[in-house]
């Protein structure tokens, strides 16, 4: 029997502009949010999504035919996906939407499963969370609107290309788990999966080159409007200092006190 | 009707704004990477510039950074370090993607030259001459064949040093003594180099050497040498600051160099010297702007949470006076060099800019980087901290690529030139 050919990979990754992980956030006057004219940055995980790619064409060479990079978000999102470019990615779509009201999970999710029937990708690679929502649903809910198995918090990816099978090691609170998907497939990366390239000088130049494509919600079909109402933010109380104990009646003492035991 | 004097004054000031507008606006235009708008401030990046200043920021913090101590006490530079310059791009900055380079603006070598310094000037000051000096003088004046072969070498892997000063030539550069003596289709060079920057790492050198003493300064000829035609490295020196940079002096004995070494033709040594300084410049304006803006980030956010009666002390109200002075200054510092950096992209005349914003950085880096440390107290006298070290290193700032006395003196030949 002939042997199958190998499948020719697109890859998509989805990324998203947030708050850099560096800056001291605070609560918005309004208490609706946090401060928002602060440095933003691509989120850390969609980051190492980014270098995934790249080191799996690094690995797979030939195999690998594109890697599209894509972003919903206001118009300074493109800077993201300029820097997804620079790191090596082929081509970005941009689907822009207003800066408020920021956009939601399974609206998110919705409008990727319209660029996925438009692209057809053989694997979604995304971060497992943003660090501004802390969500972490977005990869999930996709792969439930599409059908497709997903392997996520990745702390290591592995593609045969022939087999057409993804065997993905994940972090879970017991330890690791192996699993082995079909292509095509969604994956969301963890923190320990790898470490991104900076992005060198000459792979900046070579950006400027490559195509981004800008579509609205409307060219994709798709309702972005938020579920949620955000009702107030605060800061979490600030710290009380504790006291020392002497010995461990003491300790039993004030525990009576505060009512724990 | 007759126009009142107000009206055509308003008219022409209107004529003239739009045709300096449109001929700023032409000029964007026709230089590189240049956003095609309005006059724009000088915080104004593209956006591949912007990428760079971010991504040199990230490379300097993460990977420099753990290492600049280390660095400076052992008075060595990291192999890897520079290797991590040539992966990123920065060792080739304006060179041609056809040459291996990044085929960026010369604002771009500026960025990071800035960026680098922030975290260690000596990283920074190697990056800058490689750049600036070495790099730019095989671009300008190279034959196509010296371009080829030797900026890919450069862009990927080869270190470059800039060979001008000697023990008895400094600011008197061109009172060089270096000889080059024809020897059929050789030169052979004799003489000494001292101060040279890059020269410990560097397997690329360009010499200057005169072929004809008779002719004074018209027979300074520029050549390009490697390492294994035997340059000798002799003493390094032991320096105050920008410890990790190597400085040394150079021996040629004999030192045979083929005739299509010679860079820009016999005798033009002195032209090239004299223009590659001028962009050298602004370089260093650079360095001295970052090694600032190191020190006042590194000391200021200290003063926020050191607290001495009761408050922190950088609330106090001289303490403050003192950061806002600094910050100013440093600002100053900045549109003086990007502003100089610019005029050089647009073609215009920029030798009494450059001088400007090079003397006048190295006067605010050991300003600030001394406050740093008296704003930090008994710990930005240490070591440990890092704040003292950029105080020594700001002190190259008034010496090298020229004096400040130097650059006060171009400064002042151009204004007596307008003036009187």
């Amino acid at each position: 029997m002939r042997p199958s050919p190998a499948r020719l990979l697109n890859i998509l990754v989805p990324v998203k502009r947030s708050i850099d992980y560096a800056v001291k956030i605070r609560v918005n006057q309004a208490q609706t949010g946090v401060e928002t004219n602060v440095k933003h940055s691509m989120n850390p995980f969609d980051e190492i999504a980014v270098e995934e790619a790249v080191r799996l064409r690094e690995r797979l060479k030939d195999a690998v035919k594109n890697i599209t990079v894509v972003t919903i978000g206001p118009t300074k999102a493109s800077e993201v996906l300029r820097t997804a470019l620079a790191m090596g990615a082929d081509k970005a779509i941009h689907v822009e939407i207003p800066e408020t009201p920021g956009p939601e999970p399974l609206g998110i999710a919705k409008a990727l499963k319209e660029v996925v029937g438009r692209e057809k990708p053989d694997l979604v690679i995304l971060g497992k969370q943003a660090i501004d929502d802390d969500a972490g649903q977005t990869g999930q809910m996709l792969a439930g609107l599409l059908g497709w198995s997903q392997a996520t918090f990745a702390s290591k990816v592995d593609v045969d290309e022939v087999k057409g099978v993804v065997t993905v090691t994940r972090e879970v609170d017991g330890g690791l788990q192996k699993v082995e998907c079909k292509l095509p497939t969604i994956v969301t990366t963890d923190l320990r999966l790898n470490e991104p390239r900076y992005t060198s000088l000459p792979n900046i130049m070579k950006a400027k080159k490559k195509p981004l494509e800008k579509l609205t919600p409307q060219d994709l079909n798709v309702d972005l409007t938020p579920r949620l109402e955000t009702v107030k933010v605060t800061e979490p109380p600030k710290r009380q200092g504790g006291s020392k104990v002497e010995s461990v009646a003491e300790l039993v003492e004030k525990l009576k006190e505060a009512g724990v035991a | 009707m007759q126009r009142t004097f107000l009206q055509r004054v308003a008219t022409t000031s209107r004529t003239t704004r739009s045709s300096v507008v449109r001929s700023a606006r032409l000029a964007r235009c026709l230089s590189t990477s240049r956003p095609l708008a309005a006059p724009t401030s000088l915080h104004t990046l593209t956006e591949e510039e912007q990428m760079l200043k971010e991504s040199v920021r990230r490379f300097a913090v993460e990977e420099v950074g753990p290492k600049v101590r280390e660095m400076d006490e052992n008075e060595m530079m990291d192999p890897k370090i520079i290797q991590g310059l040539f992966e990123q791009g920065l060792m080739g900055i304006e060179t041609s993607a056809e040459h291996g380079g990044a085929e960026a603006s010369f604002t771009s070598a500026i960025i990071a030259i800035e960026e680098l310094a922030r975290i260690d000037p000596s990283v920074s000051v190697l990056c800058d001459v490689h750049n600036t000096l070495v790099n730019t003088i095989l671009r300008k004046y190279g034959t196509k064949e010296q371009r080829d072969k030797f900026l890919p070498m450069l862009a990927e892997s080869k270190v470059g040093s800039f060979c001008l000063s000697e023990p008895a030539s400094g600011s008197d550069a061109f009172a060089l003594q270096s000889r080059a003596v024809q020897d059929g289709k050789d030169w052979i060079i004799n003489g000494s180099k001292m101060w040279i920057t890059n020269s410990y790492e560097a397997e690329i050198f360009l010499i200057f050497a005169n072929v004809d003493p008779s002719k004074g300064y018209k027979g300074i000829t520029c050549f390009i040498a490697t390492k294994d035609m035997g340059i000798q490295i002799a003493k390094k020196e032991q320096k105050l600051g920008i410890r990790a940079s190597s400085t040394c002096t150079l021996n040629f004995d004999d030192l045979k160099v083929p005739e299509e070494n010679i860079i820009g033709g016999l005798g033009k040594g002195y032209k090239i010297a004299i223009e590659i300084l001028n962009e050298g410049r602004i370089g260093i304006a650079a360095q001295m702007l970052g090694l600032a803006q190191g020190a006042f980030d590194k000391a200021v956010p200290y003063t926020y949470e050191r607290k001495q009666f009761g408050q922190p002390v950088g609330t106090f109200q001289g303490m403050a006076f003192q950061i806002a002075e600094a910050a100013t200054q440093i600002e100053a510092a900045r549109l003086l060099t990007y502003n100089a950096a610019r005029r050089k992209e647009e073609g215009l005349p920029f030798t009494k800019e450059a001088a400007m914003a090079k003397y006048f950085a190295s006067v605010v880096a050991q300003k600030v980087s001394g406050s740093a440390i008296e704003w930090a107290g008994g710990v930005g006298f240490t070591r440990e901290t890092g704040i003292e070290k950029f105080w020594r290193d700001s002190k190259i700032g008034a010496i090298y690529e020229g004096t400040s006395n130097i650059q006060l003196n171009t400064i002042a030949k151009f204004i007596q030139k307008e003036y009187s």
